[in-house]
This record gives C-alpha cells, structure tokens and sequence, in this order.
C-alpha cells in the first residue's frame, strides 16, 4: 500500500461524508417534495448545496472505483468505514448534538474494525492469477 | 404486516447493494488498476474500459435498484429500522459474496473487521 493508495481510501470516506451531509442539508432547506411533483424533483438538482453535494459524491464514486481496482471489496469496505467515525465527530464537534454512549461505543468498535482490516493485504488474490490478469492487462494495452 | 414489507424491504437493499458490490469490484478487476491504466493510456482510455465493462454497468444498475429500494422501504418503515439494519447487514453479506463470488480469502481479521462494522453501525443507530 502506497502512500497514494491510502489517501484514495481517505478521499472515498471523505468525500462520501461531505456529498452526503450537503445533499441532507440541501434537501431539508428544499422542503418536503412529492413524489408526484416531477418538475420539482428534478429542479432540486440546481440548488447550489445539492449540486455540490452531487460534485462529491462523483467524486466518492471515482475514488471508490478506483479503490476496487487494487483492493479486494471485503478490504475497501472496512477500511473506508471510517465514514460514520467522521460523521459522528461532525455531528458532535461541528452540529454541537449529543452523542449517546452506545454512539461512541459504535465509533469505538468501526476503530477496531477500520484497524484490525487494515493491517492485513490488501489484495488476497491467488499470485498466478494476479500475474495472468497483468499479462492480459498490458497485451490489451499494446496497439 | 408493517414489519413484513420493512424486513422485505431490507431484504431487497441487501441483495441489490451486495450484487452492485459484488458485480463492481469484479468489473474492475477487470479494467485493472485505473491509476496505472491512466499512466499508461491516458484517462480517455481509463473512462471508455470502465463504462464499456457488463459487470461494471450491471453492478451500478444494481445500486440504483437498491437506491430506490431504500426509497419505497422509507416510504414503509422507520428510518432507525431500514438504515442500520440493511446498512450493517451489508457489511456481512459482503464477506460472505466477496468469498464464494470473487473468491477473495476473507480470513479471520476480514471477518473480525466486517462483524465489528456491521455491530458498530447497528450502536450508532442507538
């Protein structure tokens, strides 16, 4: 794991926890929308917070994409857990709400989980595999 | 009654977010690492191999089902009951998909690590 690599699982947290606190945010100012009223639901899009909110979550998927190309999935969804850690610390320290004990119980057990899954690889793929795939990676590759 | 169509309802979230997963990851195993792809041929390149790859098309078919699976199961249920559950549920069904699907080796410490996330998210739900 490259110092790069680890910084794509940070931009996938990161990015998901803002795409989605600006999209909350954009929507409760939008109101209640019916699902009926179709112009709306498609206007909402234009609202600046949503429409940042929409940037980063394209970017959350590009990142999370990106990650699953070199990481196995069962590595790349613990890891990137740490999402509802800084969700929590936002709701605390920037919301200013209360955080139950069984909340920060939760923070504490993702910890756990986010470093017992990243200390191990993470690709788990049998070698010759791996190689075969590399090998027909760089034929698709040549001209 | 209510109970049921909530449970089916995170039943269904489950299935279609773990197949979108599943079928993600397999897609672009295929493509192959994108930064190096990207060194190589350029993002062009990079962007035209994800799109044109079934897995990775079918696998966002099944997030955008599994999107609006979540939408109606709101529309049923209680969002304390839908999200958790089918959130932290995820995470388990995962591992078990990611083994026999994309047989990843999902040993002790990736076991460890789904199941203190799935128990970590139900507690934040508290």
């Amino acid at each position: 794991m490259t110092f790069r690599r680890y910084l794509v699982l940070v931009g996938v947290s990161v990015f998901a926890v803002t795409g989605d606190s600006l999209v909350s945010r954009g929507m409760k100012q939008a109101g209640s929308i019916s699902l009926h009223d179709l112009p709306s639901i498609v206007l909402v899009v234009f609202r600046p917070e949503i429409a940042l909110g929409i940037l980063f979550l394209l970017a959350f998927f590009a990142c999370y994409t990106s990650a699953l190309s070199w990481a196995d999935l069962t590595y790349v969804l613990p890891a990137t857990s740490i999402s509802f850690i800084l969700l929590t610390l936002v709701a605390k320290f920037i919301l200013h709400e209360n955080i139950s004990l069984a909340r920060w119980l939760g923070v504490i057990l993702i910890s756990i989980g986010v470093g017992v899954v990243t200390q191990g690889p993470a690709l788990t793929h049998p070698p010759q595999k791996r190689k075969a795939e590399c090998l027909s990676a760089s034929a698709r590759l040549e001209p | 009654m209510s109970q049921l169509y909530a449970w089916g309802a995170v039943a269904t979230i489950v299935t279609a977010s773990t197949a979108g997963d599943v079928l993600l990851s397999r897609g672009m195993k295929q493509v192959g690492d994108v930064a190096e792809l990207r060194r190589n041929a350029g993002l062009g390149t990079v962007i035209a191999r994800v799109l044109r790859n079934p897995n990775f098309v079918l696998g966002v078919s099944c997030m955008a089902a599994a999107f609006y699976a979540m939408l109606f199961g709101l529309s049923w249920a209680d969002v304390s009951l839908v999200v958790p559950a089918s959130t932290s549920l995820t995470f388990v069904t995962n591992a078990i998909a990611a083994k026999f699907f994309l047989h990843e080796r999902v040993d002790q410490r990736r076991w460890m690590a789904a199941l203190l996330v799935a128990g970590g998210v139900v507690l934040l739900a508290l």
